[in-house]
């Protein structure tokens, strides 16, 4: 599509901006219906076993307490569960919460409690008491490793590694070589607002369910599906998601048990998790790889072999891909990868911000800074002489690559060329200053979408699909391309997300809302505006200069050309010519037989290069991060202002992953024991610098309809290996394991 | 008995009204207001103090609204994200947050601007690394730090500028 740029592409302020600074933004615990009833989680302080018997007879003396559900009096629930799979796709039986008394892993909900107050259902959760029969588990990762395989049945989104050459022989004949084991903790979500639900229970019987979300339609039919509802019978809302960066990609066992809740006792319920039980559900997974390079003595890298492994739970076969993207990204005739998974009695491990390559990539890349010290070579040079043009796994083209660009620019902007070889050698006063580099890399995905452009006699245009806004600026780049295709002022669009009952959408992830909902707002408006001069051109009362192919519509209005230059109609005028209330047009956004046989024939990522300076105090050994600066290539970009604030985002989550975030387990009881924020360490303010975002122009009309390739993962990209690689430049030492402590 | 069916008198000016009860002692402020009196721009992020996402002047000072009891602070003045608009006007430091894109999801946002609106009270606004020192018992897991301490700098230079006007 050739779009010529008035809204697309500007900084526009977001348009859901006031309602999040003064409060009125309604997220899934907020909406108050009357009669609501609260629901506290009990949780299981074990990882295997059986529950034996419950106690309850303290809690339900609590005055105001109504219910304790548990899997004793719970209503019927689907029995199967394949019922309870959802569209995520990973292999395995699915957790059926308060299925029966079998405990699976520790956190896993026993009970909930339901009282008339908030108060009530706390103290009265306190109470409830448990008795188990436990079983053994393992809840060490290095244990798991022992027990490591390949699930028969791959996750759906799984690109298996595709060898090339003879790595183990070209890596044997290799004048330099460097070899080790790189580690990634577990890293849980955190998003600020904690995965809770509200159900409403309309006047018809049917359910209204707030929930925190990344895909609305996939909850909806998650619950038709587990308690045997019908779709009609369940809408799922949210409209504003308090962040999310993976976590609600999945049905969180909040919604259930709400809804289950609801239906039960007839009454209008919330379940709010704690922030201790947003560790009991999903995080990013564990995980090891062992990465041996080979190179000549040129730095050309000869041999990759790569071998990783993530954690999973016992039922559930969750997989990532994180040991392809070096095979991807650079040109070595011979490399070779495997992956495997290591099961655990935890909960499974889920998709967190760039899953796989936020582990993969950032790994990865530590271990190419390794090798182009030990070639000798500075880092940003010897990533471009092994730099490929190509997706060299698959030997595909690609849609476009302006990585070059990116490290030119990046390395520009930073002022890279000013950098000493030597680690330990650049100092200021007695702190030790380093500076890092790594690159990232991110698919540019696409999925169908379908939404609404609907023209109302107040004459503003309303678009509607069912995609969510995390907080990724959704809402507003929406409106910038509805303005953009139908021709008219931003403040004249309404734009309605966050509702199963709107016009399909994928689940919010991946990085591919942008591109997907965005090219569906194009379609609809441009329909819309197509049906809207049909029933002009059909109108007998119409003045005769809008019945003609000679009238466009601008900045909300319809205006004559030429001769009619000077004439002009409102859009509520127009529509009242036409006879009609409203005007509609709804569209499908797909890539078409085109688009399929270009996604067989070319190869689609974002990439991206950054540079980190760090200062190390050697005293003290504590690690500030002082600048960051990424260059990021990934196509048109729809609003450089919130896109900007996505990168940043991403970078000060991978400076967590670098130097702060670590999800620690209690192995005797199988449980992430810093399960909060005091323990748990995201970065505060006082721990990022300014940053400095650089977007690379990318002209790339066949990634996707609108050129757009997403911003959401990409900043996790080697944001984490440029501060690790950055740390060894200032210290001289090699730390393999993430997050860094030096001084711990 | 249990402590729940004890009832204490509670009053307090909330956003410029009266509000007084009889409140079981275990109500937090914060739950008070968000589920008590439907002011749910206040936040609830942990429940444990360490987030900030609650944050709200209590007599003018930012507090963490999770951390108090609501029967503890008797005739206190309290003012929320939704009482600091006047006239239908946002608050300087809430259009400063617009304009420099200081917030994502919006989640922590309310008590982002809470806190950085007695920060300029306290004062602690002479450099960015003072103000990114006092802003950190607010977290915020979009990352949308530098567009916060730019928001914070606009109104700070804002002020300046005023006070520069009204000297000459």
């Amino acid at each position: 599509m050739n779009v010529i740029s008035t809204h697309i592409g500007q900084p526009v302020s977001r348009i859901d901006g006031v309602a999040k600074v003064t409060g009125q933004a309604k997220y899934a615990a907020e909406p108050h219906p009357p009669g609501m009833l609260y629901g506290v989680v009990v949780n299981s302080p074990i990882a295997h076993g059986r529950i034996e018997t419950i106690h309850d007879t303290g809690a339900r003396q609590v005055p105001g307490v109504i219910e304790i559900m548990t899997h004793l009096n719970r209503p019927h629930a689907a029995l199967f569960e394949k019922s309870y799979m959802d569209g995520l796709g990973v292999p395995g039986a699915p957790y059926r919460p308060l299925h029966d008394g079998e405990i699976h892993f520790n956190g896993q909900p026993v009970a909930v409690v339901f009282a008339e107050t908030f108060e009530a259902a706390r103290e009265a959760a306190m109470l409830v008491r448990v008795d188990y029969e436990r079983w053994p588990h393992n809840a060490n990762f290095e244990v798991a490793l022992h027990q490591k395989y390949m699930p028969s049945k791959t996750r759906s989104n799984y690109v298996p590694p595709k060898p090339r050459g003879d790595a183990a022989a070209a890596y044997a004949l290799s004048a330099v070589k460097t070899e080790g084991r790189y580690h990634l903790a577990p890293e849980h979500h955190n998003p600020m607002e904690m995965h809770a639900t509200t159900v409403i229970v309309e006047d018809d019987g049917t359910f209204t369910v707030w929930d925190k979300t990344q895909g609305p339609q996939a909850v909806q039919a998650y619950l038709a599906s587990a308690l045997s509802l019908s779709k009609d019978q369940v809408r799922v809302r949210n409209p504003y998601v308090g962040g999310a960066f993976g976590s609600g990609l999945r049905a969180v066992y909040n919604v259930f048990l709400a809804t289950l809740a609801a239906k039960m006792l007839k009454r209008a319920v919330r379940v709010t998790l704690t922030r201790p039980q947003m560790f009991t559900h999903a995080f990013r997974p564990e995980a090891v790889m062992d990465i041996a390079l080979g190179a000549s003595r040129d730095s050309t890298l000869q041999s990759m072999i790569v071998k990783g492994v993530t954690d999973t739970s016992r039922f559930e076969h969750n997989m990532e891909n994180i040991v392809i993207w070096g095979l991807i990204n650079y040109r070595c005739p011979n490399a070779t990868a495997d992956y495997k998974v290591a099961p655990r009695d935890t909960y499974t491990s889920s998709d967190m911000r760039a899953p796989g390559a936020a582990t993969g990539v950032n790994l990865l890349e530590m271990a190419i800074d390794e090798m182009a010290y030990a070639c000798g070579m500075d880092p940003l040079a010897f990533r471009l002489h092994n730099y490929s043009d190509i997706d060299a796994m698959h030997d595909m083209p690609l849609t476009s690559k302006a990585l070059r660009d990116a490290m030119a620019q990046g390395a520009q902007h930073f002022g890279w060329h000013d950098r000493s070889m030597i680690p330990g050698s650049m100092r200021d006063g007695r702190e030790l200053v380093g500076w890092g580099m790594a690159t990232g890399i991110w698919d540019a995905m696409f999925s169908p979408t379908s939404a609404r452009a609907r023209l109302g006699q107040d004459g503003r245009l309303h678009i509607a699909t069912a995609a969510s806004d995390i907080g990724t600026g959704t809402y507003t780049i929406l409106a910038q391309t509805a303005a953009e295709a139908f021709g008219m002022p931003l403040d004249r669009i309404d734009i309605e997300l966050g509702d199963s009952a709107l016009p399909e959408c994928p689940t919010e992830g991946g990085s591919w809302t942008a591109a997907s909902a965005g090219a569906a707002v194009w379609l609809a408006c441009h329909s819309l505006r197509t049906k809207l001069f049909a029933a002009l051109a059909r109108c007998k009362n119409a003045p005769s200069w809008a019945r003609q192919d000679s009238v466009k519509l601008e900045g909300g209005a319809l205006h004559g050309m030429n001769e009619n230059a000077q004439d002009s109609l409102s859009l509520s005028d127009a529509l009242s010519l036409t006879g009609q209330d409203v005007l509609e047009a709804e569209e499908t956004a797909k890539p078409g037989l085109r688009g399929k046989i270009s996604q067989m024939r070319k190869a689609r990522f974002t990439h991206s290069a950054v540079f980190c300076e760090v200062r190390v105090d050697p005293e003290l050994d504590t690690v500030r991060v002082t600048r960051l600066v990424n260059a990021v290539a990934a196509g048109r970009i729809m609003n450089p202002k919130t896109a900007a604030s996505q990168i940043r985002g991403a970078m000060v989550m991978a400076t967590g992953m670098a130097l702060h975030e670590e999800s620690l387990m209690d192995e005797r009881v199988g449980r992430f024991m810093n399960h909060n924020f005091a323990e748990y360490h995201i970065p505060a303010h006082a721990d990022i610098p300014d940053m400095d975002v650089l977007f690379v122009n990318e002209h790339d009309d066949e990634v996707s309809p609108l050129g757009v390739k997403g911003i959401g993962e990409i900043g996790m990209c080697g944001t984490a290996a440029a501060i690790a690689n950055a740390i060894f430049h200032a210290t001289g030492r090699r730390y393999r394991n993430l997050p860094i402590m030096p001084g711990a | 008995m249990t402590r729940e069916s004890v009832a204490v008198p509670c009053r307090l000016q909330i956003n410029g009204q009266d509000y007084s009860a009889d409140l079981p002692p275990s109500v937090t402020l914060l739950d008070l207001l968000r589920e008590r009196l439907d002011l749910t721009g206040t936040k609830k992020g942990c429940d444990h103090g360490q987030c900030g996402a609650c944050t709200v002047l209590v007599d003018g000072k930012r507090v963490k609204s999770c951390l108090i009891l609501a029967v503890s602070i008797p005739d206190s003045v309290v003012t929320t994200i939704e009482g600091i608009a006047q006239d239908g006007r946002l608050h300087p430091m809430q259009q400063a947050f617009i304009d420099a894109d200081a917030f994502q999801c919006g989640y922590c946002t309310p008590g982002q601007i809470m806190s950085a609106i007695a920060l300029l009270e306290e004062g602690h606004i002479h450099s960015r690394a003072e103000i990114r020192e006092f802003m950190s018992g607010n977290l915020c897991r979009c990352g949308a730090y530098n567009g916060i301490i730019n928001a914070i700098e606009q109104v700070v230079s804002r002020q300046h500028r005023n006070q520069a006007g009204e000297a000459a």
